[in-house]
């Protein structure tokens, strides 16, 4: 889906969602009239220390509003933007900052939801659609960790071994599929429904829920991550138990 | 062994370089003598589940030491990565002891100090050690809202790149060692894909200005630089436990201004050397070569704001 | 990946008190030691899982004349190698043995 049909599915009566320099902010309504808000990285955009600091801008103006309404995080971007000057100036920072504003908004309330419409990568990945607390996809959705060319170079393995070895496990190749099965992803949604009407449907199950993080159980229960959950937590018993 | 003879192998082990020591000697000089006890150690044998398919050989820890220990007399917990085992880079099981580690920090209430060593997310099982990174900022930054401090130290030979760079950022403060690079994107992987123009990542000067320990004290990318020793990592790391700051609203207002302060500051700079200068550094081209003295007097008396706000 | 296995009988039992020790890391000819005082009597055995295939008259070499020349009975070593050369094995066995026999550190 493009963003436009998106944002029409979301929000047929119209939104406030405005573009600028590859980056979404803006507003629309609920279903029950309440507030929506949205902001994003579109037209694969690469996340620099300006998109950073732009972004979590808009989240602590949010923070620093009135309503506790819910944050939308469209997606569509490349990764972090690989050059000298972003490295020199502390993209890491920025890129920690932002991703510090998604997880304290969320805490303070504003329920956050990342949905992933497009492409990103690497550090983008990390510090929008996974500092959110629920992450869902729509099909076609391309997130990327590691590509396999890239793979092919530093394993010294061919590209074909590297595929053959993809359809057995979901851990190292791209795809919606593989992130999904390894717990990232919450759920992919039907392009053919309502978007307003499946985001509701998760938000109303959010609000029962919780704001635990349990992606590492749901990559055990989807098989894309067998020890993560259970190392996890028996870390956290031993740490009980040494006191 | 004689008292003597103890005493000095204490001082020997505060003595070594950090850069050199490995995650074992680390964890164990830096804490009180004796008082290490390491949750899932080796003899459990959790390996990565994943390097098999790629016949690369394990290790028993998988590269990461979480336990408990005395620092100062005080009990936090601990975790280290081993830079030379996979590059310290970050897979499943790997990152799930760190996980597991801050949301045990907490639920307990209790301090934690990160030795990080990594080149980030560990390709063999990128897509897992990806959701590791995710995980442990989140379990970190629900750690420090709960009053909890995160600190972090990084001095050792594999830099602390990728989503290793972003967790450390996250930490409620850094020391960081002349040696300490910290970016996301490596050297390697900004030329790979901008160029040789952009940055060439065999000009070692220009990675260690660009990304190196100096670097990041002088914008603010790290509390306090330390020499590299065990003995400095281990003072810088009681004295951040005392004064971190804690995780609030208006910290992160704070850290949005002192951010953007920095890209109209900087912003429009080519080069460190530029931003060096600019701070009011007559003889930017002296630092590299500077003294661990010479540099420590020098950080204090040109960062007049502390850049505390993260 | 090979995977090769020795046991034998030492001369003596292992002093110290320490259950395990682990020493070395595994990197490009550099290999893990991780020692335990698990087995009965003067019985030592050494499990080795290395990335250089092909070695297997080294090892033996290398793991009976350790044995021969210490006392690690009761000592079961795992390694993990990645590539190194046999004066770094027997270096690494030894540090191991000293590390598990200790001098009360």
């Amino acid at each position: 889906m493009t963003l436009a049909e998106i944002l029409a599915s979301l929000f047929p009566r119209g939104s406030s969602v405005v573009v600028e320099d590859g980056l979404i902010h803006g507003q629309g309504r609920r279903v029950d009239g309440s507030p929506l808000h949205v902001i994003g990285v579109c037209e694969r955009s690469a996340v620099g220390i300006d998109e950073a600091a732009k972004l979590a801008r808009h989240v602590l103006e949010i923070i620093a509003g009135e309503d506790s309404a819910p944050i939308l995080v469209l997606i569509d971007s490349d990764s972090q933007r690989m050059s000298k000057r972003d490295e020199m100036l502390g993209l890491n920072e920025f890129l920690a900052h932002l991703a510090k504003c998604l997880i304290l908004a969320d805490v303070l309330g504003h329920a956050t939801i990342g949905l992933l419409y497009g492409h990103t990568a690497a550090g983008a990945f990390i510090a929008t659609a996974l500092a959110t607390r629920t992450l869902l996809a729509l099909p076609g959705a391309e997130p990327v960790v590691m590509d396999l060319p890239s793979m092919a170079r530093v394993t010294k393995l061919p590209i074909e071994t590297l595929q053959a070895m993809a359809k057995t496990t979901p851990v190292f190749a791209p795809g919606l599929a593989n992130l999904a099965q390894t717990g990232a992803v919450a759920a992919t949604l039907d392009p053919q429904r309502s978007l307003a009407a499946q985001v509701e449907e998760i938000l109303v199950a959010n609000a029962r829920e919780a704001g635990k993080d349990e992606r590492d159980v749901l990559g055990k229960r989807r098989n894309g991550r067998t020890k993560a959950a259970d190392i996890a937590l028996r870390v956290q018993e031993l740490a009980r138990a040494s006191t | 062994m004689s008292a003597a003879s103890a005493a000095t192998r204490i001082d020997d082990a505060l003595a070594q370089s950090w850069y050199e020591a490995s995650a074992r000697q680390r964890v164990d000089a830096l804490l009180d003598r004796g008082s290490f006890v390491e949750f899932i150690g080796p003899e459990r044998r959790e390996t990565s589940p994943h390097l098999p398919l790629f016949d690369l050989p394990e290790q028993f820890d998988d590269g990461m030491i979480v336990g408990r220990g005395r620092l100062d007399g005080a009990s936090i917990l601990i975790a280290a990565q081993e830079g030379r085992f996979m590059g310290g880079a970050f897979g499943e099981v790997h990152g799930a002891k760190l996980t597991g580690l801050l949301r045990a920090a907490r639920e307990l209430r209790t301090p934690v100090v990160i030795a990080f060593d990594t080149g980030g997310v560990r390709l063999q099982e990128a897509n897992a050690g990806e959701m590791a990174i995710a995980e442990i900022m989140r379990a970190l930054l629900e750690a420090r809202l709960a009053a909890v401090n995160v600190i972090g130290l990084v001095g050792g030979r594999a830099g602390c790149y990728g989503g290793g760079g972003l967790i450390a950022a996250c930490c409620s403060a850094l020391a960081v060692s002349e040696q300490g690079r910290i970016s996301v994107s490596g050297p390697e992987v900004i030329e790979t894909n901008r160029g040789v123009e952009e940055f060439d990542s065999k000009d070692r000067a220009l990675v260690w200005r660009t990304m190196g320990g100096k670097h990041r004290r002088l914008i603010g990318g790290a509390e306090i630089f330390v020499d590299d020793t065990v003995a400095s990592f281990r003072a810088a790391a009681i004295a951040l436990l005392a004064r971190a700051p804690a995780l609030t609203r208006a910290m992160l207002v704070a850290e949005q201004a002192r951010l953007e302060t920095r890209l109209d500051a900087f912003g429009d700079c080519a080069d460190a050397l530029d931003i060096w200068r600019r701070l009011g550094i007559a003889d930017a081209a002296s630092v590299p070569a500077m003294s661990y003295g010479e540099f420590d007097a020098l950080g204090a008396r040109i960062t007049e704001v502390i850049h505390d706000a993260r | 990946m090979e995977h090769l296995n020795y046991k034998h009988t030492a001369r003596a039992r292992a002093t110290g008190e320490k259950k395990q020790a682990l020493v070395g890391v595994v990197a490009s000819g550099n290999l893990e030691v991780l020692v335990e005082r698990v087995l009965p009597g003067n019985e030592c055995e050494i499990d080795i899982r290395t990335a250089a295939e092909g070695f297997g008259e080294v090892w033996k070499e290398v793991v009976a004349d350790f044995v021969g020349r210490r006392s690690p009975g009761g000592l079961k070593f795992s390694i993990n190698d990645g590539g190194a050369r046999p004066d770094t094995v027997a270096l690494r066995l030894a540090q191991a043995a000293r590390a598990l026999e200790g001098d009360g550190t």
